[in-house]
C-alpha cells in the first residue's frame, strides 16, 4: 500500500492574513513539500497540470526532475498528466526522460483536466475530450512498448518510423494509472489495459465512486488482468489534524469557508460528513480512512491533498508531520492486517521489471521485439542496475 | 393493474402557496384521467423551497446532498413530470432554473412534461410559452400543448369565465395522462454509467496488437 500527496499547486490568498504567495513562492512550496513527504516517510509526491492562473504547475515534469534531484525513495507522479491536449510524443519522451533521470522512480496518471478552455489553448475540442483521451493514449502505449512507430490517426500529424527518446528505462514504460471523476469510459480504458485507476474522490460523496470503482474492477477482469479484486485502484484523499479535534476545526475553518473549490457554500460539518475531507485529531483521520476499504476494497494507493486553500507552507509541513508520524504508520498496519495475499501492491518499476524478466527467462516475452533494453538501462544484463538499486 | 409513477416539482415560496395549489391540482387532474384507464400512479411532490440550500450547495460544489440525490433520482425517473414556477421578472423564478440545471442534461429526453405558472396577472400568461416551454423543448422533453397559467383572478370570481381555470387543468392532465399511460421509463431507469459505445469501437483501429 502507497501513502502519499497530490497537490493542486494553486496560488490562494490566506484568508485568515490576506497574505497572497508569489508563484516562486509556491513552485519553490510545491519542493518543500515534495521533500517534506519523503522525509516523513510517504511514498508518493503528484502534482497536476494546469495552464492558468492561479495554478503554478504547467511543466510537470521540470518540477518532478528537481524534486528526483532531491530526493532519494520518493516515486513522482501526477496528478493529472492532461492526455487530451498534450502531444502523446511528448509526454512519451518527457516521462521516458524523468524516468531515466529519477532512477526508475516514476509513473504517471492521465487525466482530461478541469478547465474548458484548455482545449482551444491547444487546439482541441472539448467535446472530443473521450476521443482524444483513448486515441492519444493508444500512441502513448505504442511508443513506449514499440521502438519504431508508424502512425495515423484522427487527432495527430502522421508519424512514420518514428522513435521516441529516450527509450523506457530498462525497457519499462512507467505505470500509468487513469484518472476520472465520472467517466465511465476511463474506467474502461484503464480497465482494457490492465492499468491502474484513480478515482478522486475528494468532493463528492463516496457512493458514486464505489459504482465507477466497482465497474473498473469488473471490467479489469473481463479483460483478463486478473480477479477484479486484484485490479489497481488509488484513491484521494483530504484532512486538516490538530492533537485536539477542536482545535483543528477551529483552525482550519476559515480556509474551508473561502476555499475555491467548496467555499461559500455547505458547512464544514457537512461536507466533511458527504466526502473525505476530514478535519479533526489524527485518530479520526485514521478511523476515515481505515474504513475506505470497506467501501472500495483493498486498494493500493492513498493520496491526501494537504496544501490548498491558501494554508501556510509552515502550516502543511506540521500536517505532513502529523501525516507520515501519527496517521500512516497506523494505517499502513491497519491495510495490512487482513489483506488477502492475492491482493497485489500498486506496480512500481522494480516490481515491473521483475515481471518482465521473470516472463522473458520463461520464455514468453517475444525477445526479438523487446523495447531498447539494449541502449536504455543495462538490467537485464546485470541485476545491480543503479535503476534496480535505487528503488528496492 | 399498471402503475405509474409522476413527479410533481413547484417552485412557489410564499406558504402555503399558489404554485403548489396549482401543481396538486394538475396531478389530481393527471392521477383521474389516468385512474378512468385503470392505470394506478403514485405521485411524489417536491417543492424547491425545502432544498433551496441544498439547490445551491450542488451549484457551488458540483454534488448533490444526500435528499437533494433522492429528490433529483425520483424525478428523472418518473413516468411523467409536472413542473410549476412563479413567474417573477417576466419568466420562470431562479431557484427553478437552478433546479433544473442540476440535472443531466440527457436526463429528460423523451420525459412527459405538463407545464404550469402563477402569476399576479393574467399578462403574465405567455411566460410558459416564450421562457419555460423553450427550457424543456431544450431538453428534449415531450411538452403537452396544454401549458396552465393560473393569474391571481383564476382563484376568485374574476376568472376567465370562458375557458376556466378547471377546464384547463382538466385538458391540461387528460394530454400528461394520455403520454404518462405509454410510458416505459419508471421499470427502466437508465444507469448512468453506462458505456453507449464499446471500448474497442472507440479504439477502433488503434486496437494495439500486444497489450
Amino acid at each position: 500500500m502507497q501513502f502519499g500527496i497530490f497537490s493542486v499547486g494553486d496560488v490562494t490568498t490566506d484568508p485568515t492574513t490576506g497574505y497572497t504567495v508569489t508563484e516562486y513562492e509556491r513552485i519553490k512550496s510545491m519542493v518543500a513539500i515534495a521533500q517534506k513527504a519523503e522525509e516523513v516517510g510517504l511514498d508518493v509526491f503528484a502534482t497536476g497540470e494546469h495552464h492558468n492562473p492561479p495554478f503554478v504547475p504547467s511543466s510537470p515534469t521540470t518540477l518532478l526532475g528537481f524534486i528526483a534531484a532531491t530526493t532519494k525513495r520518493l516515486i513522482l507522479s501526477t496528478s493529472t498528466t492532461l492526455i487530451t491536449t498534450n502531444d502523446p510524443v511528448k509526454i512519451a519522451e518527457d516521462f521516458a526522460m524523468l524516468q531515466h533521470l529519477a532512477d526508475g522512480r516514476v509513473d504517471v496518471m492521465m487525466g482530461r483536466g478541469n478547465t474548458g478552455p484548455v482545449y482551444p489553448w491547444f487546439g482541441k475540442d472539448i467535446r472530443q475530450g473521450i476521443e482524444l483521451a483513448v486515441e492519444n493514449y493508444a500512441l502513448l502505449h505504442r511508443l513506449w512498448r514499440e521502438d519504431v512507430v508508424d502512425w495515423s490517426g484522427r487527432f495527430r500529424t502522421p508519424l512514420q518510423g518514428f522513435q521516441s527518446t529516450p527509450r523506457p528505462l530498462d525497457g519499462v514504460p512507467p505505470f500509468v494509472w487513469h484518472g476520472s471523476i465520472r467517466s465511465p469510459e476511463i474506467a474502461e480504458q484503464a480497465a482494457y489495459y490492465g492499468d491502474g485507476f484513480f478515482a478522486n474522490n475528494i468532493f463528492w460523496p463516496k457512493e458514486h465512486y464505489m459504482r465507477l470503482i466497482s465497474l473498473y474492477r469488473q471490467r479489469f477482469e473481463h479483460y483478463g488482468h486478473g480477479t477484479a479484486d486484484q485490479a489497481i485502484v488509488g484513491l484521494g484523499g483530504q484532512a486538516f489534524m490538530r492533537k485536539n479535534s477542536q482545535d483543528a476545526v477551529n483552525e482550519f475553518r476559515p480556509y474551508f469557508d473561502n476555499a475555491p473549490v467548496y467555499g461559500h457554500g455547505p458547512s464544514m460539518e457537512d461536507f466533511t460528513a458527504q466526502t473525505p475531507l476530514t478535519v479533526g485529531s489524527p485518530q479520526e483521520v485514521i478511523d476515515k480512512y481505515a474504513s475506505m476499504r470497506d467501501s472500495f476494497g483493498d486498494y493500493q494507493r492513498q493520496l491526501f491533498l494537504m496544501d490548498h486553500a491558501g494554508l501556510p507552507l509552515k502550516t502543511v509541513l506540521e500536517q505532513l508531520d502529523l501525516l507520515g508520524e501519527e496517521v500512516v504508520p497506523v494505517l499502513r498496519r491497519e491495510f495490512a492486517a487482513d489483506r488477502p495475499a492475492h491482493v497485489p501492491d500498486a506496480p512500481t518499476h522494480a516490481s515491473l521489471l521483475q515481471a518482465k524478466l521473470t516472463q522473458q527467462s520463461a520464455g514468453i516475452g517475444s525477445a526479438g521485439s523487446a523495447t531498447g533494453e539494449s541502449v536504455s538501462g543495462s538490467a537485464l544484463v546485470d541485476a545491480s542496475s543503479p535503476s534496480v538499486k535505487a528503488v528496492e | 393493474m399498471a402503475s405509474r409513477r409522476i413527479s410533481v416539482v413547484t417552485a412557489g415560496l410564499s406558504q402555503p402557496s399558489s404554485s403548489r395549489l396549482l401543481a396538486d391540482r394538475l396531478a389530481d387532474a393527471t392521477v383521474a384521467r389516468l385512474r378512468l384507464d385503470q392505470i394506478d400512479v403514485a405521485v411524489d411532490v417536491f417543492e424547491l423551497r425545502d432544498i433551496a440550500t441544498e439547490v445551491t450547495n450542488n451549484l457551488l460544489t458540483g454534488f448533490p446532498s444526500p435528499a437533494l440525490g433522492r429528490v433529483i433520482d425520483t424525478v428523472t425517473t418518473a413516468d411523467g413530470l409536472i413542473v410549476v414556477s412563479p413567474i417573477f421578472t417576466s419568466s420562470y423564478s431562479g431557484l427553478f432554473k437552478s433546479f433544473v440545471d442540476l440535472l443531466e442534461p440527457q436526463s429528460l429526453s423523451g420525459m412527459p412534461v405538463l407545464m404550469g405558472a402563477t402569476g399576479g396577472t393574467p399578462r403574465h400568461s405567455l411566460a410558459l410559452e416564450y421562457s419555460m416551454r423553450p427550457l424543456f423543448t431544450y431538453l428534449h422533453a415531450i411538452v403537452v400543448p396544454t401549458a396552465v397559467f393560473a393569474a391571481t383572478a383564476d382563484w376568485g370570481t374574476e376568472a376567465d369565465v370562458a375557458n376556466t381555470l378547471p377546464a384547463r387543468i382538466e385538458r391540461a392532465g387528460a394530454e400528461l395522462a394520455e403520454l404518462v399511460s405509454v410510458s416505459t421509463r419508471s421499470p427502466s431507469p437508465v444507469d448512468p454509467l453506462a458505456l453507449t459505445t464499446s471500448f474497442t469501437d472507440l479504439l477502433g483501429e488503434h486496437t494495439p496488437r500486444s497489450k
